[in-house]
């Protein structure tokens, strides 16, 4: 399903990382880093990455000298059971407030409700947030943090950060041209290790309908960056879009797992992951450069592993989904 | 497309694991570590005038203190990335996989946290341990005598 909007704009971004992408190749593009330790003044992991959350929509309200009042809804959304991230940031703004997962695709699916909202007239601002921490999912999906048992070669990293985008009816320099959203795929992949194999499909799908929906061609995107397949899903994603669909992703394609940190010094196997890795490469570096007209029309394909460890275990295959959305400049 | 002919889109763009080295690694790492521990028991035994069985339990001890110290101050999951089963496969991972339980669940308190959670992966081991203690137990029983 693809909506066209002729009213939403990104009013403006903000970035929060954590010291692992301090250590990468983006840093300088992050609003705030924190260098020291992922705990950022807190107890706890969990508390920790409500801080991250708290903090990117309390500055966001600041910079742009806004009110609780001034926004209409707050979507936000993250890794954590019960997305207790998102709803423990959002006990601190008077706001209504949509909690929404779609795992690492959540970032997509926030700006896909959130436009909506906007193009119909039922909002006039609304706050989109999302966030990871590395040592909470590892905990929740994995084995203690201080286990750190070998990985295999095709396991990410989650990315820590947080990010808020304030999406807009008032005119600004990007809108948000349009979004496809996509449908849960199941290929049978039951490795956990290797999510790029499970999310690929995800990926190709809503890329293939987004542009048979738009009636484009794969050429008409300045840039086309997937969320988190990482180095061998995103080689994936390309031989399985050329066998499937004869589409070729060129030059103009790449993934923000792949971006987010230095992949040969950095301990990180395949790439980055998490609902903050996207939105991380996305509203920092993506951003200031399709401020300075260096992307155009960049198609952004977030894309997550909704499943459940119980369910893995239980000897189920893992399903995907991923979004869709059309950013340009105006 | 079917599963099957997406599953070989997928292992041809899969790197392969290098499982050779991993196992040269944790062998020699581990027999190291071994050979460590049979000096260090003869030394006990040696110090202390202690019969061989009774040394054991000191190696034991020093191993498993050693081992949860590198956890607690952050050094053993490092350890264990580089040279992969060579210390998990020891005393030294069953100590490991408890105390870094033990530290992840501490802020959830004493009982619902540390309690609840401290066996958390060794478990596993502590029960098929003594399951297969009391198979072989018996089998050496009945041929044995």
């Amino acid at each position: 399903m693809t909506i066209k909007y002729n009213n939403v704009f990104i009013e403006d971004a903000y970035t929060i990382c954590g010291n692992y992408e301090n250590d990468g190749p983006l840093a300088k593009y992050f609003d705030k880093k924190y260098e020291k330790d992922l705990y950022f003044g807190e107890k706890s992991w969990e508390q920790a990455e409500v801080h991250l959350l708290k903090e990117a929509n309390t500055n966001i309200l600041n910079k742009n000298k806004l009110k609780e009042g001034d926004i209409d809804l707050l979507i936000s959304g993250d890794l954590q059971n019960q997305i207790a991230a998102s709803n423990y940031m959002a006990r601190n703004f008077n706001i209504p407030f949509l909690g929404i997962y779609e795992a690492c695709s959540t970032s997509g699916e926030g700006l896909a409700i959130g436009s909506t909202y906007i193009e119909g007239g039922f909002a006039k601002r609304v706050l989109i947030s999302t966030s990871s921490h590395n040592m909470v999912a590892e905990k929740q999906f994995r084995n203690p943090t201080e286990y750190g048992t070998p990985k295999p070669k095709t396991s990410t990293f989650t990315s820590t950060g947080a990010v808020s985008i304030l999406l807009s009816n008032k005119k600004s320099k990007i809108k948000i041209e349009s979004s496809t959203t996509g449908r849960v795929v199941d290929m049978g992949i039951t490795n956990v290790n290797h999510m790029g194999a499970v999310m690929a499909p995800a990926a190709g799908d809503v890329i293939y309908n987004h542009l048979k929906d738009t009636k484009r061609d794969i050429t008409y995107y300045d840039l086309i960056l997937t969320g988190d397949l990482g180095i061998y899903g995103k080689n994936i994603l390309k031989d399985y879009m050329i066998t499937k669909y004869n589409i070729n992703l060129g030059d103009n394609y790449n993934d923000c797992g792949m971006m987010l940190y230095d992949l040969d010094k950095q301990p990180v196997l395949a790439g980055a992951s998490g609902p903050a890795c996207l939105p991380l490469v996305v509203f920092s570096y993506i951003y200031k450069e399709m401020l300075k007209k260096k992307y155009k029309k960049v198609l952004i394909v977030p894309t997550g592993a909704v499943f459940s460890p119980t369910f893995t275990f239980q000897k189920e295959s893992i399903p995907s989904i991923a979004n869709a959305i059309s950013l340009e400049v105006i | 497309m079917d599963n099957k002919k997406y599953k070989e889109i997928v292992d041809r763009n899969t790197p392969k694991e290098n499982y050779i080295k991993n196992a040269v690694i944790a062998f020699l790492v581990g027999g190291t570590l071994g050979s460590m521990s049979e000096l260090l028991l003869r030394g006990y035994s040696m110090w202390l005038n202690l019969p061989r069985k009774e040394s054991g339990v000191l190696v034991i001890l020093t191993l498993i203190t050693i081992a949860s110290v590198l956890t607690a101050v952050g050094v053993f999951d490092i350890l264990v990335t580089k040279v992969k089963a060579a210390l998990i496969i020891p005393i030294t991972g069953f100590a490991h996989s408890i105390t870094s339980a033990a530290l992840e669940y501490k802020n959830e308190g004493l009982v619902l946290g540390i309690g609840s959670n401290i066996f958390k992966l060794a478990g596993t081991v502590i029960l098929y341990g003594v399951v297969s203690v009391y198979i072989f137990g018996l089998i050496r029983l009945l041929i044995g005598g």
